[in-house]
């Protein structure tokens, strides 16, 4: 393939641009940031508890908003239903509309005079200005991320699988979890990890709801407007490593491939 | 006895069309047809996996249309086998033992004379991915026997295998069934048929054609799908004309324009007529005997057979002509040699 040397060539410098333009600005970012100005960062607490509630928030929102949602991704995968066309066009909606307006919307319903809200303050949960609050946004923008990865995951298990474990006498729950689930896992795994990081990086909608407890994202936003670029660039930098370090943990863990025979 | 009452499935495009059939106890059933004849969806149907529009399953008496995929004493394999990829070929065996009651060893042992049986201990610690056609074909038996099913539904077994698996794999089928397990086996292999069960049917686009011993069908097909599905040849559409009946014969002209006589007639004008090739003698010259039809050829191809040796007589059509291999010494056959070829008017079959 591609023997020519000039496409060859063409389509290294093609692909290398491309690469550059998403890696350029953040190595720049983390090369600029000078040793002093990670320790700094590192030894704030202030930045310390944003990110221990960055993370803290987006693994509740996925464990929780995410772990329910893959039963729905079952579905998606498996039945047929009259509309199922519009819901799955229904999930990538908070993908398509603005945060900020995600969060309005999310309000309208949270908010201390709706029922939820109401009812959230009964037990206890304070959503607009809360973690509770936090971990909705969170979960609100990044869930198309999760249904989305787990119904392909699931849609991909060959269903004479399934099939054949009925036949064996198995109960549709046991295929579910002892076939359905563990083929899937890859991408429900991968579909997970990717709301996460959805989820740490959501800025817009979580503004609107709890500017206070502050996450780590609107502390960086905070700090380059009330002090500038210089005061904001060592939070992000060392946000991102952490992140970024999660992050290919997660990658490592889900490698598993299986060969499903024909 | 598994009785099949007057199954219709509509399934989009497809539908099984009024399906009856009957297996009794220890009886090995094998259902020809071509792909997409709807031979799969019958056997999921038998399983509980597809729920049928209207008609009857009863086993031994008891309706179990309705029942569920769990309750039904039937074991399905699949074409592709559909080994759990995830699970080691042990795992895969222990899949149905789960549930049972069944004590760890009771298992173990279980797994064990299954093993022995398929001839799969040495794959136990395996993953089914490492497995070949024919080691997988033999764990997807082993596992679907480890649910103990009294029926066993059996989806083109040997259809992926080469010669010499199949006629292991072949073995093994009639060893398990010699057992008392009930066998039901789709294929579109007539001569796995012919080798395996004890009655045939065949289905063409979600009908059932004809069912029946398997001599019964292949020596006597009720249409020209049937027999040339059975592998039968000198098969003819023919124009007929009953007013030209001359003593007691009735003249068929085949398309290539060769005049055979039949005993009897149908109300038709055209008819599909089949002579079977082991009802046609050959000779070196024209012969006083019996046979009405009478032609002289020249010998197109010669195969050699496992019992017996194939000629194709070209004429005014080809004609599939099967003489033993003596006959072919004897009468010093060779392809390019004119010979004389004939049939009684009753060896020809309308179908």
């Amino acid at each position: 393939m591609f023997q020519d040397w000039r496409t060859r060539v063409v389509l290294i410098f093609l692909s290398g641009l491309i690469v550059l333009f998403i890696v350029a600005p953040i190595a720049g970012m983390l090369l600029q940031t000078s040793a002093a100005e990670y320790m700094g960062a590192i030894s704030d607490p202030e930045v310390g508890s944003s990110i221990r509630l960055t993370l803290f928030a987006s693994m509740g929102a996925t464990l929780i908003f995410g772990l329910l949602a893959i039963p729905l991704a079952y579905v998606l995968a498996r039945k047929n239903f009259p509309l199922r066309g519009l819901v799955n066009g229904l999930i990538d909606l908070p993908v398509v509309i603005p945060h900020s307006a995600a969060g309005i919307a999310l309000l309208g319903v949270i908010s201390r005079n709706t029922l939820v809200g109401q009812a959230g303050e009964q037990v206890g949960i304070q959503f607009v200005g809360g973690i509770a609050g936090i971990v909705v946004a969170m979960a609100f923008v990044s869930l198309p991320f999760a249904i989305n990865a787990a119904r392909d995951g699931f849609a991909a298990v060959p269903e004479k699988l399934e099939k054949a474990a009925l036949n064996l006498g198995a109960s549709p729950a046991r295929v579910f979890f002892s076939i359905s689930l563990p083929l899937a896992k890859r991408n429900v795994i991968s579909g997970l990890a990717m709301m996460w990081a959805r989820g740490l990086s959501e800025f817009g909608a979580i503004i609107i709801i709890a500017y206070h407890p502050m996450v780590t994202p609107v502390l960086i936003w905070e700090r380059f407007a009330s002090f500038g670029l210089s005061y904001a660039r060592p939070v992000a930098a060392v946000f991102i490593l952490v992140c970024l370090t999660i992050f290919i943990l997660m990658r490592l863990l889900t490698k598993t491939r299986y060969h499903v025979r024909n | 006895m598994l009785e099949i009452k007057n199954i219709n499935v509509k399934l989009g495009q497809f539908s099984l069309k009024n399906i009856s059939l009957q297996v009794e106890q220890g009886g090995y059933l094998t259902v020809l047809g071509l792909s997409g004849a709807g031979k799969t969806v019958l056997l999921e149907v038998l399983a509980g996996l597809v729920r049928p529009d209207s008609g009857e399953v009863i086993l031994r008496g008891k309706n179990i249309t309705h029942h569920s995929i769990q309750q039904r004493p039937l074991g399905l394999v699949y074409q592709d086998m559909a080994l759990f990829p995830h699970m080691s070929v042990r795992k895969n065996l222990q899949y149905p033992l789960k549930g049972k009651g069944l004590s760890a060893r009771a298992k173990q042992n279980r797994i064990e004379e299954l093993a022995r049986l398929t001839k799969t201990e040495h794959l136990l610690e395996r993953s089914p991915g490492t497995l070949s056609g024919g080691e997988a074909q033999r764990v997807a038996l082993a596992r679907t026997l480890a649910s103990d099913p009294e029926i066993l539904l059996l989806d083109e077994p040997l259809a992926s295998l080469d010669v010499k698996l199949r006629q292991e794999l072949r073995e093994l089928l009639k060893t398990i069934n010699q057992t008392g397990k009930t066998i039901i086996h789709v294929t579109h292999d007539h001569m796995e048929a012919a080798t395996l069960s004890k009655h045939v049917a065949i289905i063409e686009d979600g009908s059932l054609l004809q069912w029946g011993k398997p001599d019964e069908v292949f020596r006597h097909p009720v249409s020209e799908f049937v027999a040339r599905f059975s592998g039968i040849k000198n098969i003819f559409p023919c124009k007929l004309n009953p007013a030209a009946e001359k003593n007691g014969l009735f003249p068929a002209i085949t398309p290539g324009g060769q005049e055979i006589k039949l005993l009897n007639h149908p109300d038709k004008e055209h008819a599909h007529i089949m002579i079977p090739g082991e009802d046609i003698f050959v000779s070196e010259h024209r012969l006083e005997t019996s046979a009405i039809n009478q032609y002289e050829g020249e010998i197109k191809d010669i195969y050699l057979l496992n019992h017996g040796v194939e000629l194709v007589i070209h004429a005014l059509e080809d004609f599939s002509v099967i003489i033993s291999r003596k006959s072919l010494d004897n009468l010093k056959l060779f392809a390019g040699k004119k010979v004389w070829f004939s049939f009684k008017a009753s060896a020809v079959r309308i179908l």
